[in-house]
């Protein structure tokens, strides 16, 4: 977030110290419109997971499974904005002390330490808390994707709430919350790593560990309801405004050109996979453009606040490409049933949307680097930073899985599976008409 | 009396029905169907995943038709169905044995 990068160590410091000290003392003046904007922000980023990516996800799976894939999006908001209430707020971003590189602390029980007068900068620390808050909600909401339609709604649960203290508290406080990566001068501006890296491998994990569907690649599995997951990108695509230009965590400049910068991404990503398919494949496809939409959207998030327009269309230029043909890859030669693409759009868009935020900082009208930086010391912190969230959140991840597959198993049993989970786990069907 | 059986392309259906409306066709049942034939399925792609749609839809029509009509209907849903490409449909021709109408009871070819 911008709190963290050009105006850097000063703002860091005030973030620690803000977290140390009664908030009072040092707070900055509330600024209105900065105020303002992340609380619009904070309203269009959880309108991104509810219901932008439920429809997205739900419309992509088979008709017996749409409700267990609304459900899983609802139960995960709901779940961790009371965990993130209770203590993973202060884990992400308190000031862990001696531990500071590694992780928060738990001084925020019941976000106690919050007052209408607490500031994070210009901003009120409720509406800063409540903006990060739907940040840990959309991150397990992506991971589902990888899992639809065969894993057991109370494992989700358990797996979602244990991942979000474990691997996105941590990596979150890292990045975010004045841990090492941000000593380092890791850029990510709204979560290339935090949210999207982390989500994309997290789904890998989880598809390798729970298996392919019954009949995956052997029977036909289309999408049901293609006009859902469409109006699901369109909202996609409008919530990410908040969630990238919102990052800026004020009404300026910044925010300005990250919303340029995502809006223009978002459009060269979706051209690119729609000129791939047409190539490929001689038609293009509305799956196919509304994909490259999401990936040229998870691809800038890290650049956001740092690259300039001419940078964003190359990046969503290469997302479009890049995460087209992993996609391919992963389905045909891995034989991965990551179900709704997760790691090939979110993992990779997060991989090199970090990465090129090294490069593009730099030129093309970029932010610029940070002083005594080059951008051959920028793209190495920028890879450290991705290969660190890449194997920690993969082992994590994998840890967690095989403890909730002891304890109560991962998936529904075959006939369950077959039977589509909306009847076996909820004792509803999505459309009686 | 006959009972025709038509496997028509759906886009085919109003045509039909006019056709037989004019020649004097009192009423035809309708049912959406899939099937395959000599014309092929077609291949979906969905992010890369292929999928071949092997059943393609058509409508069938059910008409009972007096013996001496049966030319008559043939030739109208030819005409009306055809448009000389491959999966046009085909046109079944059986006995019927007996027609009833519920109402009154009428038997036979009054009841058609």
């Amino acid at each position: 977030m911008s709190l963290l990068k050009p105006k850097g160590v000063l703002a860091v410091l005030l973030t620690l110290l803000i977290s140390v000290l009664p908030s009072m003392v040092l707070a900055d003046e509330l600024n209105g419109a900065d105020t303002a904007w992340i609380l619009t922000s904070t309203a269009l980023v959880l309108f991104m997971t509810i219901p932008g990516l439920s429809l997205f996800y739900a419309g992509l799976v088979r008709n017996k499974n749409v409700l267990s894939v609304l459900m899983q999006c609802f139960a995960i908001t709901c779940m961790v904005s009371v965990m993130w209430l209770v203590f993973v707020y202060g884990l992400a971003f308190g000031d862990g002390g001696s531990m500071n590189k590694w992780i928060g602390n738990l001084d925020q029980l019941m976000l106690g330490g919050i007052s209408r007068d607490s500031m994070v900068g210009s901003i009120p620390e409720s509406v800063f808390s409540m903006f990060q808050m739907t940040f840990a909600i959309i991150t397990p909401a992506l991971i589902v994707g990888a899992f639809a339609e065969r894993m057991k709604f109370s494992a989700m649960l358990w797996f979602s709430a244990i991942w979000l203290v474990v691997v996105y508290a941590p990596v979150t406080h890292w990045v975010w919350g004045g841990g090492w990566l941000q000593d380092m001068g890791l850029l990510d501006f709204a979560g290339g790593t935090v949210v999207h890296v982390n989500a994309g491998v997290a789904a890998l994990v989880a598809a390798l560990v729970l298996g392919p569907r019954k009949g995956f690649g052997k029977t036909q599995m289309p999408p049901h309801n293609l006009t859902m997951t469409v109006a699901g990108a369109g909202m996609l695509w409008v919530g990410w405004f908040g969630f990238n230009a919102g990052s800026a965590l004020g009404a300026n400049g910044d925010a300005g050109m990250a919303m340029l910068v995502t809006h223009i991404s978002a459009a060269a990503g979706s051209l690119a996979w729609m000129a791939m398919e047409w190539i490929r494949h001689g038609k293009p496809s509305v799956l196919g453009i509304v994909t490259g939409m999401v990936a040229g959207l998870g691809t800038i998030t890290p650049a956001s606040g740092f690259v300039g327009p001419a940078g964003a269309l190359l990046i969503g230029l290469t997302a479009g490409v890049v995460c087209y043909s992993v996609t391919a890859f992963m389905k045909h030669t891995m034989k991965i049933d990551d179900s709704l693409d997760v790691f090939p759009v979110h993992g990779m868009g997060g991989v090199i949307g970090t990465l090129l935020a090294g490069v593009f900082v730099g030129i093309l009208g970029g932010a610029g680097l940070a002083e005594g930086m080059s951008m051959g010391g920028q793209v190495w912190v920028q890879f450290v930073g991705v290969a660190s969230t890449f194997v920690y959140c993969g082992v994590l991840s994998w840890i967690i899985l095989k403890l909730v597959d002891a304890v109560i198993g991962l998936r529904v049993s075959e006939e369950e599976e077959t039977q589509g989970l909306d009847l076996v786990l909820h004792d509803e069907t999505g459309y009686n008409l | 009396m006959k009972l025709i059986t038509a496997i028509i392309k759906p886009f085919k259906l109003d045509d039909v029905r006019e056709a037989l409306h004019e020649i004097g066709v009192k009423g035809i049942t309708v049912t959406e169907v899939k099937g395959f034939g000599r014309q092929k399925g077609h291949t979906e792609l969905y992010r890369g995943a292929e999928y071949v749609v092997d059943f393609l839809p058509k409508a069938k029509l059910e008409i009972g038709v007096p013996a001496d009509k049966v030319e008559q209907v043939i030739e109208a849903i030819r005409n009306a169905a055809n448009t000389g490409k491959i999966g046009d449909g085909k046109i079944f021709v059986s006995n019927l044995e007996q027609t009833i109408r519920i109402r009154t009871g009428e038997t036979g070819p009054d009841a058609l």
